[in-house]
């Protein structure tokens, strides 16, 4: 058991630093920041004095090597923008964020799948088609589409609700509703075809020859099995709580992470821009590890082969 | 035979227009042993999966099933779940994937403990390891804390079996119980079958696609092709006295123990589809001895005499009077 969590740890952070060197690379072949944020008729020695400034005239392996020590001192660099530091303006929009992504998740979760376990229950049936149908329509609409079409019946039309912006709960509604119904449709089918591959394994049919009533052999015979391959969609949605609202908070205007993201990149506000991707990589990173543990924890098959 | 444990009567199955099963009568008397043959598909399982209503919803079926005098087939799900592992217990061809891989054995044979004895608890526990004891799983009371993964495919079958035998049933079906398992396992499971039935008392419905197997464990034999019962008889007089060309063809198919080596002969063709039945008898486009007459309409089974009966034409006119 240490020795897989070793292993796990490892591997996790071997991925982050995967991805803070890539978007550091990237990044800074991507554009000049100088040129960016001073603007195209900024006099040129203003330009030098800013690259000087922020160290950007050095060869970039000098600067990658100055970054990764400072991040393993735990100095993300201030904002090119406003100099203030990195990582207090990305922890003061994680708020904001997980205002909706909580919510949301408990929308994908509570409607996701309840409906795909109702589907495969009921498979071919009328429940059945409708509910595929609606999950196929919330996964291939866009969220940047539904987003605006609820945004057009919701706030022009009925005007119940308002468009976009942060100042009450009712502002969070729609982007909440927005990428929940997203998230519950992909969650929706995953669940019903992971039930109904259990429900036609010959253990399901031994519960009935024994009889067991059917929603005991639901409960307590297929769940437990669906629930192993269903965990892993569900632990890809808790790791994008804080990366996954880059497109709803930008149609919204509503002030997370993701839009902070939007803007420095827009910006080439670099120390910005790899504080949040850190933060992305280390979130999806731990969720990955929760899910590696759970299924230990749900399927005995793996636990003797991970101990 | 005496008052019957279960008879079926006229049941039919059919699969959203293709039907699998044509028709079958069947009696079990209470302890007697019955082999099924036929080969695959011939719908020896859907028999007995329609019987206990536990085929998939789209599957039609119709005719009747008594169980004592209580009629299982359109019962509602409660009464079914009473006598499904509990006074008709049944096992299955694939023992590995016929047990949840999550759960461990204990919880699963104390389970139906519980559903059909009201076992809890330490009791169930203990009457669980009893069991496992009984149907030979050695270190009992270890292997009940086992999951399904960590026994071989003949423990695995021990552990269907002794699940069945939870709930003391009057019927065990036992669906191609060993066809999963090699031959040295295959003859233990046999072995077991028939030991525990001696000691209980309770009858056996044996599905096989092996006369061998079943003329080893069963006191009588139904023959099944496309859907129907071809012919039945207790097994010494199935094998010295083999009425229906069908029957004829499976036992000439088997090689001989003594003798020159000789061919085995195959029977010519295919079981033909359920969706496009021959008419008349399903058997007639494969069989040597058939005439213009057999196309004419499916034949009933007659008498050959008191406990044989066959469903072919020729069977009671080529019979040599004695």
């Amino acid at each position: 058991m240490l020795r897989f969590l070793g292993f796990r740890l490892l591997r996790a952070a071997v991925t982050i630093v995967l991805v803070v060197s890539f978007a550091f690379v990237v990044l800074r072949l991507s554009g000049d920041p100088a040129q960016i944020i001073m603007g195209a008729d900024a006099p040129p020695e203003a330009i030098v004095a800013f690259r000087r400034a922020w160290g950007l005239e050095e060869p970039l392996w000098r600067q990658y090597l100055r970054y990764f020590g400072a991040i393993v001192s735990g100095d993300l660099g201030r904002s090119m923008r406003d100099g203030r530091d990195a990582i207090a303006l990305v922890a003061e929009r994680i708020p904001a964020t997980l205002a909706l992504t909580i919510p949301a998740l408990l929308i994908k979760l509570g409607l996701g799948i309840p409906a795909g376990i109702t589907a495969a229950l009921h498979r071919n049936s009328l429940i059945d088609r409708a509910v595929m149908m609606l999950a196929v329509a919330g996964f291939t609409v866009p969220s940047f589409v539904l987003g605006l079409l609820l945004v057009l019946l919701f706030a022009v039309q009925l005007g119940w609700l308002p468009s976009g912006g942060q100042e009450g709960w009712r502002h969070a509604v729609l982007p909440i509703v927005t990428m929940g119904i997203g998230g519950a449709a992909v969650l929706a089918r995953f669940t019903r075809s992971a039930m109904l591959e259990v429900l036609g394994q010959p253990y399901i049919r031994t519960a009935s020859a024994k009889g067991v009533p059917w929603r005991a052999v639901v409960w307590g015979h297929a769940l437990p099995n669906a629930a192993i391959p269903t965990v892993t969609i569900i632990g890809f949605m808790v790791g994008s709580l804080i990366a996954g609202a880059v497109v709803v908070e930008s149609v919204f205007s509503w002030p997370g992470v993701g839009r902070l993201l939007v803007v420095a990149v827009a910006n080439r506000d670099l120390a910005v821009v790899q504080c949040i991707l850190l933060l992305v990589a280390a979130t999806m990173v731990t969720a990955n590890l929760v899910v590696d543990l759970l299924y230990g924890a749900l399927d005995p098959r793996l636990r003797q082969r991970t101990a | 035979m005496s008052e019957p444990l279960v008879a079926l009567r006229g049941l039919a199955v059919d699969f959203g227009g293709a039907p699998a099963l044509r028709g079958i009568d069947l009696a079990v008397a209470p302890g007697e042993a019955l082999g099924l043959v036929g080969e695959s598909g011939c719908g020896k399982s859907v028999t007995w999966l329609a019987a206990l209503g536990l085929l998939p919803g789209r599957a039609r079926v119709t005719g009747s099933v008594r169980l004592g005098g209580e009629e299982l087939l359109g019962a509602p799900p409660a009464v079914l779940d009473r006598v499904r592992g509990g006074r008709v217990a049944m096992i299955f061809q694939d023992p590995a994937s016929s047990l949840n891989p999550v759960h461990r054995i204990g919880r699963q044979v104390a389970e139906a403990l519980g559903l059909h004895g009201g076992l809890r608890g330490a009791v169930a526990r203990a009457e669980a390891r009893r069991l496992l004891d009984q149907v030979g799983i050695p270190d009992a009371g270890r292997r009940l804390d086992a999951y399904p993964h960590e026994l071989s495919g003949g423990q695995s079958q021990r552990v269907m079996i002794a699940m069945a035998l939870a709930s003391r049933p009057e019927l065990l079906v036992a669906d191609e119980p060993t066809t999963a398992l090699d031959v040295t396992i295959q003859a233990q499971i046999l072995e077991l079958l028939g030991a525990l039935r001696r000691e209980t008392g309770m009858a056996l419905v044996l599905i096989s696609h092996d006369l061998g197997v079943v003329a080893e464990t069963c006191e009588r034999v139904a023959v099944m092709y496309a859907g129907r019962i071809v012919e039945e008889a207790p097994v010494g007089r199935l094998f010295e006295r083999p009425t229906h060309p069908y029957t004829q063809g499976l036992l000439g198919a088997l090689p001989p123990l003594d003798g020159p080596r000789r061919p085995l002969a195959a029977i010519p063709g295919g079981v033909p589809e359920p969706g496009a039945m021959p008419p008349g008898c399903a058997f007639a486009p494969r069989c040597t001895q058939a005439e213009p007459a057999c196309a004419a309409g499916v034949p009933e089974a007659v008498a050959v005499e008191p406990g044989h009966a066959a469903a072919c034409l020729r069977a009671t006119r080529d019979l040599v009077p004695a």
